[in-house]
């Protein structure tokens, strides 16, 4: 082989050692930091992990926030999506624009019982703004209310005429 | 009026850039010597008008004129005036102009500093960027105008995003944008060359001083983006590997890797080719940042538009610059070539390394950024890549990259023997190895691989560029002032950037492995332990601020011998206009540690508070690391050997 040749496969052969290692590294750290998201309803159906953090969005539900009473700084509330509700246990501070009826997205688990333990909640630095995944999870929620709602009502109509 | 003035400067400086974009480049094609002398005075013109435009629509600012739609969104009369000055580029619009003006800047200085340079190369280059400042202008006029009048005025304004009322976060952006819009210098120069077939060392060489001024204003300016995140946010954190952030961090990564291609290209006239797509894909990245930034796909503090004709507009814009130039590259790269050769132990060898390190890092980055998006405009699902993804792939890039820096001073060009490199390294490398090894067990009494690792490449990286100043420093026959003023300003400007990597490192690593963050209930009266400190609530006030109301903590910190170290301020505001609350949190800086102490919410139904309370060791050489990564970029950028052989090439 004439030294140009040596070089260049050199550089070549360090290109791809390169880019192969950093692309294995790669797929595997994200295949384990991937976090989906899922809104109440879908968490509801039983569609989401058990023992795997992903994230859970909607609205923070009226009323439903609730600090422990002890010394701690567990806060328990619930996000809905207008059809269904689940019930979040976080420890820690609540980000400024945390409140009630507010569109935020927490990050965590569910525990056996059902309950979403959050290690972080987001909330964004702008009191009209909706993250997007909320805003579908939220109008998902309201088609469905609202099918129930006609299922219903027809239900009525036929138990009326009968 | 002002406003109607604001409007029309940019309506003309738009048709001064149709013309600096046009007519230039016809010329130089056809040889029409008065068309491509236009360039020079409509570069000019272009920025006249633009600043025009800026000092404008600050003057709408001060003067608190609610009947634009920008400032009305923007400001609030009780908004202190330096405020209102950065309120100019504090929202979509204005950050666009700011854009567009910077743009138009670097353009004047191309002007200013580029005499000595052939002629019709100019010429192309400033038709360049005119091409670009086309369509950001058309942007601006088109989707986004700052001088839009709002009817019937307002009142008063809606304030300024009290996160944006920070001095640290007025003069973010525009050193951010003076980075990222300085490197479509390097670009426009490469453009230019491949359009005239001539890419020789003078191209390479001129490039250089341009591209290190934009890569220090962008370290400069993510710097004091990080800075802010850690002492405004208030979570303690310095970098959170959020799409925005990833987006300014690319174009950093990928004009890292241009510099060091330049260095070669200009030495020995090697990887030509290789320099050209980099300085193609750093331009491309930034453009793709404020893509992401501006179009409203990423969500964030920094994403202001919704509005998808924007988003539409900047994606197609993003398709033509990089498509224009990549089919351009296609079809000129054929007929360049290759230049010096160099053996498998040389500063080339290692360089190349650097570069293909850097660029994987910066696509990993891409993909972590990126791939969310993809799946969610495929409809796939919407996800999210966390923080971890991003730890765990770059970290094991960068530790074989920091080591490679080390030898980075004393390996020769074109050939050298790693005998000879090994024997005159191998102490400094057994030196900062036992140093570094040992130094977590002598200052925390404990450590970790990574952690030890990190150290000893840090302390490696230091100790080699201090022992290589020193040894040019001292060599024989000449005195020491002698010897400094034989260095050449780009050696030093090398020494310093890699000696501030060193000490970013030592500062994330040490930061990373011994912080203490607790989140902890609080009342007068509580103390809390955390590494080593006593924090201790004192009392809590409300006070009035100009135009937020406020309560303020007063903790003292003692430390293990019960002496008192520090008396810390933590606030809790809220923003009357917009009814938001703000986190304003108190630090005691330190060369080795932090005191660190936030203010969450008050608990209901007693007099507590949830507290943010932090001990941060090294945390300050992380931005001392930047500074002096800056500093080395600014030496580059400063260094007198360009300035001589313009000189020289005038002369001829």
């Amino acid at each position: 082989m004439t030294p140009k040749r040596k070089r260049r496969l050199l550089l070549v052969l360090l290109i791809v050692a390169g880019v192969s290692g950093a692309a294995t590294l790669m797929m595997k750290a994200l295949n384990e930091n991937i976090n989906l998201f899922y809104s109440p309803t879908q968490v509801a159906a039983g569609e989401a992990p058990r023992g795997h953090t992903f994230r859970l969005g909607g609205l923070v539900a009226e009323g439903s926030l609730k600090r422990e009473a002890n010394e701690g700084l567990t806060v328990n509330f619930e996000i809905t999506d207008s059809a269904e509700s689940i019930t979040v246990a976080y420890t820690g501070i609540l980000p400024d624009l945390f409140r009630e009826g507010q569109g935020i997205v927490a990050l965590g688990k569910l525990d056996n019982n059902g309950l979403f333990v959050a290690d972080e909640v987001l909330a964004k630095h702008d009191e009209n703004y909706m993250p997007p995944e909320v805003a579908e999870a939220l109008e998902a929620g309201h088609k469905k209310g609202i099918e129930e709602m006609k299922a219903k009502e027809a239900a009525q109509v036929q138990g009326a005429t009968q | 009026m002002i406003p109607e003035l604001g409007n029309f400067a940019l309506m003309i400086a738009l048709a001064i850039t149709i013309i600096q974009g046009t007519l230039p480049l016809i010329g130089t094609q056809r040889g029409i010597s008065n068309w491509m002398a236009l360039a020079r005075p409509a570069a000019q013109a272009q920025f006249f008008f633009l600043l025009l435009a800026i000092v404008l629509l600050g003057v709408s600012f001060v003067q608190d004129d609610f009947s634009v739609r920008y400032v009305a969104t923007n400001s609030n009369t009780k908004l202190p005036l330096i405020y209102k000055v950065s309120a100019i580029w504090g929202g979509h619009e204005g950050s666009l102009l700011l854009w567009a003006f910077m743009l138009s800047l670097w353009g004047a200085a191309v002007t200013w500093f580029s005499k000595s340079l052939p002629f019709q190369l100019t010429s192309r280059a400033l038709a360049v960027l005119g091409l670009v400042g086309i369509g950001f202008l058309l942007f601006l006029l088109l989707t986004s105008n700052p001088f839009d009048r709002l009817i019937p005025a307002a009142i008063d304004g809606r304030d300024l995003n009290p996160l944006l009322q920070d001095p640290g976060l007025a003069i973010h952006p525009p050193m951010l944008y003076m980075g990222y819009v300085g490197f479509a210098v390097p670009f426009a120069f490469v453009i230019a060359a491949l359009i005239g077939g001539h890419l020789d060392a003078t191209w390479a060489r001129w490039s250089r001083p341009w591209t290190a001024a934009a890569w220090l204003f962008l370290t400069l300016g993510i710097g004091l983006g990080s800075w802010w995140a850690y002492y405004e946010l208030g979570w303690g954190g310095w970098w959170f590997w959020d799409p925005v952030e990833n987006a300014s961090f690319m174009p950093w990564l990928m004009g890292t890797a241009l510099l060091h291609s330049l260095a070669v290209t200009e030495k020995r006239g090697a990887f030509k080719v290789w320099t050209i797509l980099l300085a193609i894909f750093t331009f491309s990245l930034s453009l793709l940042g404020t893509f992401l930034v501006r179009s409203g796909v990423l969500v964030s503090v920094h994403a202001f538009a919704t509005d998808p004709a924007r988003g539409v507009f900047i994606l197609a814009f993003l398709g033509v610059v990089i498509g224009g130039s990549l089919a351009l590259y296609a079809w000129r790269a054929p007929s360049i070539r290759g230049g010096g050769k160099f053996e498998s132990v040389s500063r080339e060898t290692l360089l190349l390394i650097n570069n293909v390190l850097l660029v994987v890092a910066t696509l990993t980055v891409l993909i972590g950024t990126i791939y969310p998006l993809i799946l969610d405009a495929l409809g796939l699902g919407k996800i999210s890549v966390g923080p971890p993804y991003f730890d765990t792939v770059f970290v094991p890039i960068m530790l074989p990259m920091s080591f490679l820096i080390g030898v980075s001073a004393v390996v020769r060009w074109k050939a050298d023997q790693l005998e000879r490199v090994a024997n005159k390294q191998k102490i400094l490398l057994i030196v900062s190895m036992v140093i570094g090894l040992t130094l977590p067990f002598l200052i925390f009494g404990e450590s970790s691989i990574q952690l030890s690792l990190s150290i000893a490449v840090a302390l490696w990286i230091i100790v080699s560029m201090v022992a290589d100043f020193l040894n040019r420093s001292t060599k024989r026959g000449k005195g020491f002032r002698d010897n400094i003023r034989n260095l050449s300003r780009s050696h030093i400007a090398m020494l310093v950037a890699h000696a501030g990597l060193g000490v970013f490192i030592i500062g994330v690593a040490f930061s990373n492995a011994f912080s203490v963050e607790k989140d902890v209930r609080m009342e007068p009266g509580t103390r809390i332990e955390a590494g080593n400190y006593t924090f201790h609530l004192d009392g809590l006030v409300r006070k009035q601020g100009p135009n937020y109301v406020t309560t303020e903590a007063l903790v003292y910190v003692y430390n293990e011998d019960n002496e008192k170290v520090a008396a810390l301020h933590p606030e809790k505001r809220l923003y009357t206009v917009q009814n938001m609350p703000m986190t304003e949190a108190s630090i005691d800086e330190g060369v080795f540690r932090d005191l660190y102490v936030a203010m969450g919410e008050p608990i209901k139904g007693s007099n507590a508070w949830a507290m943010r309370v932090y001990y941060k060791p090294f945390i300050q050489w992380i931005w001392m690391g930047v500074l002096l990564m800056t500093l080395g970029g600014g030496l580059a950028a400063t260094d007198p050997r360009y300035r001589r052989t313009a000189a020289r090439a005038r002369e001829l």
